[in-house]
């Protein structure tokens, strides 16, 4: 028996989605092309582009296509930094949450020993929520300096929505990045009534495929490009649109925004199915970033006295797939800075697996978990020991 | 069974996993973190630390058609391996970082832990034969006499050997490249990695120089005359000859050789090859392969003192914690901290961390 666990990783295509793609990709034309055969592929673009923009509560010019969640990412905060440091040289803080992910952690990271940029994290309570508290604090003591705040919509690891039209509002006028890929097409997510400044969407998070993604960026706003050269995507980011995978994307979205609200509680009522099930063999594990509002699927639970990694070679070799939560470059395990960030002990955070569940998981695969997770743990507790 | 095959990148190690699944194993693949930040010890693709290797691992183990992990060992490596050599080195010793890995990591650490995840054995690509003989399962050195890794393992003891398979102890390398090819291995032309995985370049001074610090001290004859200045003892090794610099030359020409190191005074001995004769060796800490030898009885065998020496007949003792030898012929220049390795024939009767020569 397989069962998958590792949606928030990625998660299978729809329906939709791979019929789309699969009649996109036949179809002849560059989307910038003059020509008939052009036109009809930048059609197909646009309207991929105005169904995203719609299910976003975006418009369609503020979608900028991208090749994945991570160049978007780079692109709004190296764009905003060089941007807006440009204008004013003294706006060199950027500020951000404890528990970003490593697509905003690595090129915030990189600035700050490349290009002077002084950063700023924002801590995060136990329960994984951003301290609104603290980044007022910040905002008020800094806020003349600041190039950008980059806040997540929802973490990766744990699941916690993030309070983001409060921290637009604390924001004022500088601009405000939310990296969204895990809530788009999961969760209520409307670009506009959280008047952030920017927001990155992936494709491969909600049904569609690998290598494209979105920036939504507000109009009228403009950041410094990466990529140079044809000028596609308002000169912003250029490149040759990647056609059947913009299309398929927008199949996904649509298919996932369908069925949003049902797919929620039903997912809720599987994750709770799972921690139920887990517990009642092992009563001492417990989870994290446990509260409302957050993601429907994911369930991170710290099984004290083990190590992860030792936990998800035994769950693969039952057929369970799960999460450690990020490795080195090299793939070797790190306890996560998610975790570390809401103060759990390295210990703990050596000791914690994510479960991500999607649409395909059933009530007997989360009884095959049940079933072994006892046995599971228990070596995994005497590896641990030998040490 | 089910056995972990520790895969570090290379040839060996992708050829032992294959055939251990051959041989109807189920077969996980692990390739060991050496370092937390993996080009801090080493960089290019020639040692065992490298993103490149654990790359190479992980495509071996997609081809091969088995699981594949990666396991932090950086920790137990620094402090069994790196440290104790370290300590070794700024005590006067020379030691064997080799012989350490298996002894701490490889069949220690890693074995520990697959057994208590559930796991039978730690297969490897090391050259050796383990065999059931009248003794008992013990280990036998490799059919290729080039590649014999015999000598690193004889730190491991019985139980520790007992969870170990060596699927490549019977063939030659240069057939284990043709196979690894016929498996489309394509690490099957990846160079042998030599020298220290840890040490860059090799270039074993200027490491230890940047970690240990620079000291001026003598270099001084048998007489205790000064003969040169040395930029810190723990540079030479016993039986050294060149980069001396001695700024008095020889009466006569004759060569002269590192004797001693003394970490205390940091100072160099050195003196004529006939000074360096060595007949006598007692190693401590000694640990059996197969079965223990009685106490306070006479046998004879062969001592092996460095990774690729020539078996040097002798006759031996033990008290149960260390092992006394006596050359037939005598031996120039051997170093304290190396290890001392006992055969019987090709079987591996034990070894012990030489403390003391006569």
């Amino acid at each position: 028996m397989s069962s998958y666990f590792d949606h928030a990783a990625t998660t299978p295509m729809s329906k939709a989605a791979i019929d789309a793609l699969n009649n996109q990709i036949s179809q002849l034309g560059n989307a910038s092309s003059l020509h008939t055969q052009g036109r009809s592929v930048r059609k197909a673009v646009e309207e991929a582009r105005e169904s995203i923009a719609r299910i976003a509560g975006a418009s369609p010019s503020e979608i900028v296509f991208t090749g994945s969640g991570t160049e978007a990412n780079n692109l709004a905060i190296k764009g905003f930094y060089w941007k807006r440091l440009g204008e004013d040289s003294a706006r060199n803080v950027i500020v951000i949450s404890a528990f970003e992910h490593h697509a905003i952690l690595d090129p915030v990271e990189w600035l700050e020993e490349h290009e002077g940029a002084h950063v700023i994290q924002v801590p995060v309570t136990r329960d994984g929520i951003v301290d609104l508290e603290a980044l007022k604090d910040i905002v008020d003591h800094n806020r003349a300096k600041i190039a950008v705040i980059a806040i997540m919509h929802s973490n990766n690891e744990i699941g916690t929505i993030q309070p983001i039209k409060e921290v637009v509002e604390i924001a004022g006028d500088i601009p405000v990045h939310t990296d969204a890929v895990q809530s788009f097409g999961k969760v209520d997510f409307n670009f506009d009534q959280l008047s952030a400044t920017s927001a990155t969407l992936s494709a491969h998070k909600v049904g569609g495929p690998l290598g494209v993604a979105a920036l939504i960026l507000r109009r009228g706003i403009d950041v410094t490009p990466i990529l140079h050269g044809g000028g596609q995507e308002r000169d912003i980011r250029s490149g040759t649109l990647n056609a059947p995978a913009i299309v398929s994307f927008a199949a996904a979205a649509e298919d996932a925004d369908l069925h949003r609200i049902q797919r929620y509680s039903e997912l809720r009522a599987m994750r709770r199915y799972l921690i139920d099930s887990i517990r009642a063999v092992l009563p001492d594990i417990w989870v994290n970033g446990d509260v409302e509002p957050s993601l429907p699927g994911i369930a991170n639970i710290t099984f004290p006295g083990t190590e992860s990694d030792g936990l998800l070679l035994l769950l693969d070799a039952e057929g369970i797939a799960s999460s450690t939560g990020s490795a080195c470059s090299a793939g070797v395990p790190r306890p996560s800075h998610v975790l570390l960030a809401m103060g759990l002990s390295e210990r703990d955070a050596r000791s914690s697996l994510r479960f991500s569940l999607g649409a395909s998981n059933t009530r007997s695969e989360i009884d095959h978990v049940a079933s072994v997770i006892e046995s599971v743990v228990d070596r995994a507790r005497a590896a641990l020991a030998r040490q | 069974m089910k056995v972990i095959a520790a895969m570090s990148g290379g040839v060996d190690s992708a050829v032992a996993a294959a055939r251990a699944v051959e041989a109807g194993h189920e077969v996980i693949g692990v390739h060991l973190a050496l370092s937390s930040n993996p080009q801090k010890y080493r960089s290019g693709a020639r040692g065992c630390c490298t993103i490149e290797d654990s790359h190479d691992a992980r495509r071996a183990a997609d081809v091969i058609g088995i699981p594949f992990y990666i396991w932090d060992m950086a920790e137990e490596f620094h402090e069994g391996v790196v440290e104790n050599f370290l300590s070794e080195y700024a005590a006067g010793r020379t030691p064997n970082p080799c012989l350490r890995c298996n002894e701490k990591i490889k069949f220690a650490a890693v074995l520990d832990r697959a057994r208590a995840l559930g796991f039978d054995a730690v297969v490897t690509g090391h050259y050796a034969q383990m065999r059931e003989t009248d003794l008992g399962r013990t280990m036998h050195r490799a059919e290729d006499p080039l590649k014999d890794q015999s000598y690193v393992l004889a730190v491991l003891n019985k139980t520790q050997l007992d969870g170990a398979i060596f699927p490549l102890g019977d063939t030659h390398k240069e057939e284990v490249r043709k196979e690894a090819k016929r498996r489309g291995l394509y690490v099957a032309n990846k160079p042998d990695s030599h020298d220290i995985c840890f040490v860059p370049s090799g270039n074993n001074a200027s490491w230890l120089h940047d970690r240990l610090g620079t000291e001026t001290g003598p270099i001084v004859d048998e007489d205790g005359t000064k003969l040169g200045e040395h930029q810190g003892a723990y540079t030479y090794t016993i039986g050294q000859r060149r980069g001396l610099n001695l700024t008095v030359p020889a009466e006569g020409g004759v060569p002269r050789y590192v004797l001693k190191i003394e970490p205390v005074t940091n100072t160099v001995v050195v003196g004529v090859k006939e000074s360096l004769a060595v007949t006598g060796i007692v190693g401590e800490k000694a640990i059996w392969c197969g079965p223990a030898p009685e106490s306070a009885t006479q046998y004879r065998g062969f001592s092996q003192v460095r990774a690729h020496g020539s078996p040097l007949a002798c006759t031996y003792s033990t008290d149960g914690e260390s092992i006394t030898v006596a050359l037939d012929e005598p031996l120039f220049g051997l170093a304290t901290g190396q290890g001392l390795v006992i055969y019987d024939g090709d079987r591996v009767v034990g070894s012990a961390t030489i403390s003391a020569t006569l």
